[in-house]
């Protein structure tokens, strides 16, 4: 059947000489410190009004909640005890014994390279794990297939961003997208109260009624500089580069890691023949996706879309039989 | 959380949560993660979001099937001969348009740009190929029915020279209605089915067939409200086949979908709803065949058959956005799926991998 998903090689090859190779990121949870640093840089840099009402969620140190249309990185604190440490690592154990495109031989660059020691510390009885989450880029983008306007588009650099000024707030692409990322910009903003209004926190809020999410900093990129949150990465958990070497570097490390004994590695989001085509944020995880708020299995809606429409037509062909015969029927009577 | 060989020293816990002032829906005071090792998820928080579509979206669903019907009842009218059918079908067809399309409008996160549908002609957006059905579906109806009211009020409408034009339209605008009719009223099932939303995503293969049929429903109940019944008799059996096929594609739907996609059809206030719409769908039809010859009857079955389809339409929407508030919903199909290719031995389409 005819594909109906977005081709993005030719998206990108509509820029003409502008176009670039694919940029991605690759999230390394597995140095992750949960700084949120991300989140403020990416706050900062897009000026995203505030998000929520500064309350705690008791949620570990996860006080921002989600991804949506004012966060676009939000890091997920998840504390587990020394059972959970053993499921994970047996479950990873378990994707390699599937006979996966499996973790090949160490790569020479890894295991102790420069004399430092890449070995995590092993705490048995408890971990922490924390991830920095952000808009997926996906290769074959729900929001993007969706969008009724024209509005979302891939970029030069192979990303995925909204228009402001086209986008009229359908919000069809809220429901597109398999990861939950993109988001209207209207519920949930927290207003100055009116008689805080001159005072300095109040705040202005642009973009309002249309959707909004990770720009990859398109307006950085342009000017050949890394995303907000990639530069300010204190411990490079955060990588930007092309999507191969992005790809590489994460293959690499889990391998290393599987090699170190850690083999609740994973990766998500590397695979071009999973459901999205694989992802433009490729993250190594050290549990199953649905424990960070992942989907386990996303799948781009719009890959169904050549058979929904052959069972739209024919439930159309079928309503107007129908009719046809209650006129037959009925005038019979 | 954590257990350590110091926590007998800690003091005893204080029982959390008990705040006021939080959003009910963002799930934050769910059960802390990993309690059931067959499901986990992120501090209960929803995995995919639903679209920001109240129920204006669930008025159009309703109208636009409404407006498709009675265009085909309007043409069935024409050519056996029904002319107050066919009046009152083109009237309705073009008020149900026009008020969908207002609330759809609505709905806008920005309705100044309501035009910038037309920006793009894009067969990957179920919603851009809807706009141009709808706009195109809207300029025919309006033709035939702005012609009706002409002759409705004796020629006295202003339309000057106009007048020849519109009525020479007539008939290819009747042909636009017939054939974009049923489209209007049916691909409403693949704009819902085209999300993330699992169970809207998981009724892909019936929901345009229960719109379909939804919308036949509703047409026929209008036409029973406002046509006398010597010309009813088509509308009554289109009734019956409606709603029999909304029940099938129901039951069908509810069977195929993982029982964690189909639970949010039937708990909750879309569970009620849609309970009703098959109550007052079964008994406006059943009325409507039986009865529909009486026109008192006619008319109360035709309101429980309007009725039974709005709450149908709003029933479906709201069950979808309450499924994405869940994450069961989304990992629990997600996972069973993952593991069912897996056990086939399918294992390169994971986006899980370890290499």
């Amino acid at each position: 059947m005819v594909s109906l998903t977005e081709d993005p090689r030719r998206s990108s090859e509509a820029h003409g000489h502008r176009a670039q190779a694919r940029k991605s990121f690759f999230t390394d949870t597995s140095i992750c410190i949960g700084c949120k640093a991300c989140e403020v840089a990416c706050k900062e840099w897009n000026r995203n009004p505030q998000d929520g009402d500064l309350e705690l969620l008791e949620s570990s140190y996860d006080n921002t909640g989600a991804l949506g249309a004012n966060t676009w990185r939000h890091v997920a604190f998840v504390e587990q005890d020394q059972e959970r440490i053993e499921t994970a690592r047996e479950s990873g154990r378990q994707l390699v014994d599937l006979g996966m495109p499996s973790v090949g031989p160490p790569p020479s660059s890894s295991a102790n390279g420069n004399g430092t020691d890449t070995k995590l510390p092993d705490t048995n009885e408890f971990r922490w794990l924390m991830s920095s989450d952000v808009c997926k880029h996906c290769t074959h983008a729900g929001c993007l297939d969706v969008c009724p306007t024209g509005a979302l588009y891939r970029t030069e650099f192979g990303t995925v961003k909204v228009q402001e000024d086209i986008c009229n707030g359908c919000g069809t692409c809220v429901g597109g997208c398999p990861f939950g990322v993109i988001e209207r910009r209207d519920e949930g903003i927290i207003r100055a109260k009116t008689e805080r209004n001159q005072s300095k926190y109040a705040q202005e809020i642009p973009n309002e009624g249309t959707a909004n999410k990770c720009t990859f900093c398109h307006d950085r990129l342009v000017d050949g500089q890394t995303p907000a949150c990639a530069q300010t990465c204190p411990t490079t958990s955060i990588k930007f580069g092309e999507h191969t070497d992005m790809v590489s570097q994460a293959r690499e490390r889990v391998a290393q890691l599987h090699q170190q004994g850690m083999t609740e590695a994973r990766l998500y989001g590397a695979n071009p023949n999973d459901g999205v085509g694989g992802t433009g944020s490729v993250f190594l995880l050290l549990d199953e996706p649905e424990v960070y708020g992942l989907p386990p299995d996303p799948r781009v809606p719009t890959k169904d879309l050549p058979r929904m429409y052959k069972q739209t037509a024919m439930a159309a062909v079928g309503m107007l039989a129908a009719v046809g015969a209650s006129f037959v029927l009925g005038g019979r009577r | 959380m954590t257990t350590s060989r110091h926590d007998s020293h800690r003091p005893p816990e204080t029982p959390r949560g008990g705040k006021k002032g939080r959003k009910a829906d963002d799930g934050a005071r769910e059960i802390p993660v990993v309690e059931k090792p067959e499901f986990s998820s992120y501090y209960g928080r929803p995995v995919v979001k639903a679209p920001p579509w109240g129920d204006e979206i669930g008025a159009y669903l309703f109208l636009g099937g409404l407006a498709g019907g009675s265009a085909l009842l309007s043409v069935g009218g024409q050519l056996t001969g029904k002319p107050t059918l066919q009046r009152n079908a083109r009237l309705t067809a073009l008020g149900a348009v026009g008020l969908g399309t207002a609330a759809l409008i609505h709905d806008l996160g920005r309705p100044e740009r309501f035009l910038y549908m037309l920006r793009t002609f894009k067969p990957t957006s179920p919603m851009s190929m809807g706009t141009w059905l709808l706009s195109s579906f809207s300029t025919a109806a309006g033709v035939t029915a702005t012609v009706e009211i002409d002759r409705l009020t004796g020629y006295r409408l202003p339309l000057g020279p106009g007048r020849k034009l519109l009525h020479g339209l007539e008939g290819p605008a009747e042909l636009g209605t017939s054939l974009l009719g049923a489209p209007l009223a049916s691909y409403t099932g693949a704009l819902l089915a085209d999300t993330a939303v699992p169970t809207w995503n998981a009724g892909r293969d019936e929901l345009p067939y229960l719109f379909a049929s939804s919308a036949s429903l509703a047409a026929s109940g209008a036409a029973l409200v406002t046509t006398p019944t010597h010309q009813t008799q088509p509308a009554r059996v289109l009734s019956a086949v409606g709603a029999i096929g909304e029940l099938a594609s129901m039951k069908i739907m509810k069977k195929r979908m993982h029982p964690a996609e189909a639970s949010p059809l039937e708990e909750g206030t879309p569970g009620k709803m849609l309970e009703w719409a098959e109550r007052l769908t079964i008994a406006g039809a059943a009325g409507s065949v039986l009865l529909g010859g009486r026109r008192t009857a006619a008319v109360a079955s035709g309101l429980m058959m309007l009725a039974g389809s709005a709450l149908t339409r709003v029933g479906i929407l709201r069950a979808g956005i309450a499924s994405a508030k869940d994450p069961r919903h989304t990992v629990e199909p997600q996972k069973a799926r993952l593991q069912k290719r897996r056990a086939k031995g399918v294992v390169d389409d994971s986006i899980t991998t370890v290499g």
